[in-house]
């Protein structure tokens, strides 16, 4: 330190004159500035083609919309005059609402909107599709100045705009906002006298939630039964010979889920390989392996199998084989040497493994949708079930968001345990 | 010295011994499989005494006839093969002849004490019962790992449109054999729904994994500089695509791209595509790294390269194994994504798991199988590249190799 430059106050100085602190936070902030640089591009796109999109999905699950327009855009007189009516009166809301949904039909079926907005309340109250549907056409012939009062109207062109529910589903889908969706992703629904359960014939969602972690859970214990004994042997064997063994672990790891499943569905069906030799072992009665949980369950298995077997080997690969060997010799027997010494140092990859397994069969879709049948179905089919066929995105969106949470605390947990950082592949 | 002399002493080969362990393993799988025949209990009685007694006659003779299990193996094998062959044809004689020459050798590697070779010899007899029993286990995992792939490969040779084996196959009839579904594969002038659908793939996997290998390379130098903030956060942010439920990724881009207008076009389909591919981009290059000596770039900029010439001059080829796979990943990702292709493409991007996905779901053709042997035979040729490369950078970066 004999030759260290000072200033004034007697801090120490760098070559260029400066304070060596101050040109030291320098050199460190360009350095934290260099990695956040060589980051951002990959941020930036990650956030705009993965993070926005799943922000764009949570929010559908609240927005009131029909098709991609708001409800009280297309309906703004109604959602105006509905305001100050109460359902629970018992009564028809008042003409000037009445008159509003003239208006606002008038205009939404020149822009070919209605059907759209029949359909969103449909949702809510079944038969309000038919009625918007068959409506339009004849509002739109109404004449503002010399047809009312609209309340007469209305009610003969349809019986069922006289209906108070329907106007009460009205009323409570008026906003920009609902919690709708969210109601009926969890089987319940808003009548007349408030928030309640959904009939138990009509209750499936919870249902649905509920097989899917349990078939998981399923999946996941059968995935540690079989893969336990690999990853032991594993790491048991030398580095040659458990090298070519890992082979047998890669290739399903590293073939196409498609393949896997399609041989699955093939093996498996009434009259596919694994019955025409159940039968020719001399059994008469054909297994019935496909479109049901079982089904779901062996090829889940198998294919996420690779999954329990890497982490669980990596942690085993560590334990000194000395140490059993070790326990023994102090008179342990060979299942307390198990039990006592090698399995509790083995937790971290079954937890790994296990939670790893875990979160991707809750997101399942291909698999249980191809060899699951009506009762092996995820809540990820019903999820993509409500795109395709029945086009309801808010409740797709809110079962969706529902899952979502489910995965997320479950990553929490798995960075918890064992930390992003420690993923590894192949 | 004294333990091998101690263990001939005791494990003499004896012939009482060997002889009930054969009558015991005959016995149990005679039980079994009359069992599942659904055998009334005397008739069951008789085909599993009967069993035991031809299979102990059996390796009593063998025991006394040859002196080696290699030429009692040869011999028995080639005498039941012709039986089988007489019999039941080609597949009989490879059959039986199979199952007699593992018979013998079992009955001598029983005798000789050969099973006790490849372990310490202070074992308990349970310790060497449970050795082999897990291995048996173990063994038939890996039955169940690998089984299903290889059998769509003969299936696929199928000369009929059925998925299971005919009775031509088994007897290894050639016209049993043909390569139909390879034909229908490539279809007709009237229309090629495969190979549009191969090339769809073909098109759109590249160009995803292109831009998930450059961001994501450049993201983990980023992420492994000593000084990183909200490392954890962000790392966590980047893989969480590798998490999220496929469907809710695909539901959320499908309202998003709709928005922004990339929706069923190639653009959204690689952009979504390259998204679900960083993950594994960012951990693997992460991985290489992370042993990545950093001297070296401290020891070619002391030289006077500048930061670009240093990356690609000392780091990249030393990085590129770790990158290669990282993007192997990433077309795997790509070439083998259903859902989100369904919900962000539209028609014209028609991918081949998209075909092979409503190939399977309506009406299940056989084409499929021929399909699966193609991607079978790729994910070969990808893991043995994925394995190369490990292994090099393991060379690379001065470990054994294992």
């Amino acid at each position: 330190m004999a030759h260290a430059e000072t200033d004034a106050q007697g801090r120490i100085l760098a070559a260029d004159g400066t304070p060596l602190k101050q040109s030291l936070q320098r050199a460190l902030r360009a350095q934290k500035m260099r990695a956040l640089l060589l980051i951002a591009p990959l941020l930036l796109f990650v956030v705009i083609t993965f993070v926005m999109p799943i922000g764009d999905m949570l929010l559908r699950s609240v927005q009131n919309k029909a098709g991609t327009h708001y409800v009280p855009d297309l309906i703004p007189n109604v959602a105006e005059q509905i305001e100050d009516w109460d359902p629970a009166s018992g009564e028809l809301p008042p003409e000037e609402v009445f008159r509003a949904m003239v208006v606002d039909l008038q205009v939404a079926f020149d822009e070919k909107n209605h059907t759209q907005l029949g359909r969103r309340f449909n949702y809510e109250s079944p038969g309000m599709d038919s009625l918007f549907r068959t409506s339009g056409r004849r509002v739109s012939g109404l004449d503002l100045e010399t047809d009312g009062p609209f309340r007469e109207a209305l009610i003969d062109i349809n019986d069922d705009w006289g209906d108070l529910e329907y106007w009460a589903t009205i009323k409570a889908n008026s906003g920009y906002y609902t919690n709708s969706f969210f109601l009926a992703a969890v089987d319940m629904e808003r009548d007349s006298t408030g928030i309640a359960q959904k009939d138990p014939d009509q209750r499936i969602y919870r249902k649905l939630l509920v097989r899917t972690l349990w078939l998981s859970a399923v999946i996941t214990f059968c995935t540690l039964l079989l893969g336990y004994p690999v990853a032991w042997l594993l790491a048991d064997l030398p580095a040659r010979k458990a090298n070519l063994l890992l082979i047998l672990v890669l290739l399903p790891f590293w073939t196409s889920l498609l393949v896997r499943t399609s041989s699955w569905k093939i093996l498996l069906q009434q009259e596919g390989v694994i019955n025409d030799f159940w039968v020719w072992l001399g059994f008469v009665e054909r297994l019935s392996l496909i479109n049901n949980q079982l089904g779901v369950v062996i090829a889940m298995t198998h294919i996420l199998l690779p999954f329990m077997i890497l982490p669980l080997y990596s942690v085993m690969k560590t334990i000194p084989p000395s140490y059993l060997r070790a326990a023994k010799s102090l008179g342990a027997t060979n299942w307390t040497a198990f039990w006592r010494v090698y399995f509790p140092q083995t937790t971290a990859g079954i937890g790994a493994g296990g939670l790893l397994v875990f979160i991707l069969a809750v997101g399942y879709f291909i698999t249980p949708e191809l060899v699951g049948g009506a009762d092996g179905t995820f809540i990820s089919n019903r999820i993509y079930f409500q795109f395709s066929a029945i086009g309801n995105w808010g409740l797709a969106a809110a079962l969706g968001t529902i899952m979502l949470v489910v995965v997320l605390v479950l990553y929490y947990v798995y960075d918890r345990l064992v930390g992003i950082d420690n993923v590894k592949l192949g | 010295m004294a333990f091998t002399e101690t263990r001939s002493d005791t494990l003499r080969p004896s012939i009482p011994f060997t002889l009930s362990f054969v009558g015991l393993v005959g016995g149990l799988i005679a039980l079994a499989l009359g069992l599942m025949r659904g055998q009334e209990p005397t008739q069951l009685l008789q085909f599993t005494g009967l069993t035991v007694v031809l299979l102990c006659a059996l390796a009593f003779a063998q025991l006394h006839l040859f002196s080696n299990a290699k030429g009692a193996m040869i011999v028995t094998g080639v005498v039941v093969g012709i039986g089988g062959l007489a019999g039941a044809g080609i597949m009989g004689a490879i059959v039986f002849g199979g199952l007699a020459a593992a018979f013998s050798w079992f009955v001598f590697w029983l005798h000789t004490r050969a099973y006790r070779d490849p372990m310490p010899n202070y074992l308990t007899s349970e310790q060497v019962l449970w050795y082999y029993g897990f291995r048996v286990i173990c063994g038939l995992v890996f039955f169940y790992l690998i089984f299903p792939i290889l059998v769509i490969i003969p299936l696929s040779f199928n000369a009929q449109d059925f998925f299971t084996f005919t009775p031509e196959m088994l007897r290894l009839d050639p016209a049993g054999y043909s390569m139909k579904h390879y034909v229908d594969f490539l279809g007709t002038s009237a229309g090629r729904p495969w190979v549009d659908a191969f090339r769809n793939s073909l098109i759109i996997a590249p160009f995803a994994t292109l831009l998930a290998v450059s961001l994501g390379t450049l993201a983990a130098i980023g992420l492994t500089q000593p000084h990183v903030p909200f490392r954890k956060q962000i790392t966590a942010l980047l893989i969480s695509p590798m998490i999220v439920p496929l469907i809710i990724s695909a539901a959320g881009m499908f309202f998003f791209y709709s928005r922004i207008a990339v929706q069923g076009s190639y653009l959204g389909v690689i952009l979504a595509h390259a998204a679900l591919g960083v993950p594994f981009v960012v951990i693997t290059v992460t991985a290489t790294l992370s042993s990545f000596d950093t001297s070296l770039t401290r020891a070619a900029a002391n030289m006077g390269a500048d930061p670009v010439k240093t990356f690609f001059k000392v780091q990249m080829p030393l990085i590129l194994p770790g990158v290669l796979s990282g993007g192997l990943f990433a077309f795997i990702t790509s070439f083998d994504e259903v859902i989100v292709v369904l919900l962000v493409g539209s028609a014209g991007q028609k991918t081949l798991p998209w075909q092979m996905f409503i190939g399977l779901r309506e009406q299940i053709s056989p084409t499929i199988l021929a399909v699966a042997t193609i991607l079978v035979v790729i994910s070969i040729a990808l893991l043995t590249t994925v394995e190369m490369l490990r292994r090099r950078s393991e060379r690379l970066r001065g470990m054994s190799p294992t």
